[in-house]
């Protein structure tokens, strides 16, 4: 009965897309007026960053620790572990930092985006704000984006910097590679490509994050079941993007 | 208050008196029509009641003359202007002229008490944070919640948070105030003051008032005009004591709250009988 051609499918999926463009416009065109009002930005980098950061560290303390073990045992096959600063930096700064992060995020801040703006429209909050002639697109989207755009980078940057202090407390403490060897390779093989890779990718994670989470809260019905189902795409949606985008960004990078 | 009928003395009105004009609407959604040549006037600094069975499109008649949706055929005007040609920026001039009170005040519910009525304010204007709070003070004081300013919104009764928003309604002094069942859910000390402040807002600023209700004793007693929708149009217009004294079915059915008439109390059913009968339908 409810059977839908796949068609169906991937008109739903192309309209959305172009109505998360078109959003993505007006939200960029009310971001000038948003910066103007920096205690709103700082509220919404605190509630999309700040807040995030225990998630973030610990996930990121224990995926270099696995990171630590796997690389060493990886490596000691072929008795190269004194690599492990180098496959653990690499490893973290270019791939795990950026997307695991944004996996995060999505999970933890884009939710919170989501189910807050669909709550407010559901609660007329938005409509109102539209009576008092304040557009919600400067007040409320475009703070929360650029929050969400620019907490991004930085959550992943700590991801990746705790991250590197787990393996090499794996690495170095508990397998004995050499503190000094681990981290001379680790410096040695580091470049700022490297590190523009690892930005460039978190950044725009940060962007496609921060503009389903807004654009589905934005749009989400006006009900309890609406607003469950948008903050549900808001992750399903967030989670395929940015595995799509990395595979992306990572072959222009290599 | 004279309670003049509205459609009569609409012919004598200049057109600087007319506030809100509604002519020949039509508006149907998702393939349902809702309005189908209604024309209505609120006239300058009276209190205009459209009442209306649930589901006779008073929230959307609200949504036409705030801009928030746009008729499919006829004009609404709103200052003498059609909203229809105006761009977004015309239209947020048009609104800062308005006031509207929500169902459930629609309040922001990351702010207080305060800082939700000082919220139009900081938006438009660069007033100094002491008169921001001067007026905030005053506006919260005139609907008997100066003492709540510091509450937050989730800390509120439904007759409070409705009365914040008609302190936040008023604070930029709108020349319109509209309000959205504005006695829906409410005890009757909280309806009663509710009723006496839109008198108040009106007599003592002046503010032209449009109330959309379907309850017909409290409006009865407060509005100079009423309007009555039925089946898409204005069925009865006219002062609340006319109304009554109507003898269309479908207005004494409104009026005296009877169960059965043009509004039916069934929604379209199959026979009842044979429903209960057959076997294989829910």
């Amino acid at each position: 009965m409810n059977a839908r051609l796949p068609g169906t499918y991937l008109l739903g999926g192309v309209r959305r897309l172009g109505s998360a463009m078109i959003f993505l416009v007006r939200v960029l065109i009310q971001c000038g007026p948003a910066l103007a009002r920096p205690q709103l930005l700082v509220m919404q980098i605190y509630n999309s960053g700040a807040r995030s950061l225990i998630i973030i560290m610990l996930s990121g303390l224990f995926v270099g620790m696995v990171l630590g073990l796997q690389g060493y045992d990886l490596l000691q096959r072929f008795g190269s572990e004194e690599a492990l600063g180098t496959a653990a930096a690499l490893g973290l700064l270019r791939e795990l930092g950026p997307v695991v992060t944004a996996l995060l995020f999505a999970g933890r801040a884009g939710t919170a985006l989501t189910s807050e703006i669909g709550l407010m429209r559901a609660t007329d909050q938005l409509t109102a704000m539209e009576i008092m002639a304040v557009d919600p697109l400067r007040y409320v989207a475009a703070p929360r984006f650029l929050g969400g755009v620019i907490a991004m980078p930085l959550l992943a940057a700590i991801f990746s910097m705790i991250g590197l202090y787990g393996a090499q407390l794996v690495g170095v403490q508990m397998m004995g590679v050499d503190r000094g060897v681990f981290w001379s390779q680790t410096q040695g093989s580091v470049d700022l490509h490297d590190v523009t890779e690892g930005v460039v990718k978190s950044l725009v994670f940060g962007v496609a994050c921060s503009l389903i989470a807004v654009h589905e809260g934005y749009h989400a019905e006006p009900t309890a079941e609406g607003v469950a189902l948008a903050t549900t795409r808001t992750v399903v949606a967030s989670s395929v993007i940015i595995l799509l985008l990395d595979y992306v960004l990572t072959a222009a990078f290599l | 208050m004279t309670g003049k009928p509205a459609v009569a003395a609409a012919s004598t009105a200049t057109a600087g008196d007319v506030v809100v004009a509604v002519r020949d609407v039509h508006y149907a959604a998702g393939g349902r029509p809702i309005f189908a040549g209604l024309d209505l006037e609120v006239r300058r600094g009276r209190i205009t009641a459209i009442m209306g069975p649930s589901g006779t499109g008073k929230t959307t008649l609200l949504r036409l003359i705030t801009a928030q949706i746009a008729p499919d055929r006829g004009r609404v005007e709103v200052f003498g202007r059609d909203l229809a040609t105006l761009r977004s920026r015309a239209i947020y001039g048009v609104r800062r002229r308005m006031g509207m009170l929500f169902q459930n005040g629609a309040l922001l519910t990351d702010m207080d008490v305060f800082e939700n009525v000082a919220f139009p304010v900081r938006e438009h204007t660069d007033l100094p944070e002491a008169l921001i709070r001067l007026l905030v003070l005053t506006k919260l004081q005139a609907v008997g919640l100066r003492g709540a300013a510091q509450l937050m919104p989730g800390e509120l009764s439904g007759g409070m948070a409705r009365r914040v928003a008609l302190a936040r309604a008023i604070v930029m002094d709108p020349e319109v105030l509209i309000y959205d069942e504005p006695f829906v859910g409410l005890d009757p000390i909280s309806l009663g003051v509710i009723l006496r402040l839109i008198q108040r807002m009106n007599q003592a600023l002046g503010i032209t008032s449009v109330v959309v209700s379907h309850d017909v004793h409290e409006l009865a007693t407060i509005a100079d005009d009423s309007y009555l929708l039925s089946g898409g149009r204005v069925a009865a217009a006219g002062a609340p004591a006319q109304l009554r004294a109507s003898d269309s079915a479908a207005v004494r059915q409104f009026m005296t709250g009877s169960e059965d008439g043009p509004v039916p109390f069934h929604y379209p059913a199959p026979d009842y009988a044979s429903q209960l009968l057959g076997a294989d339908e829910r």
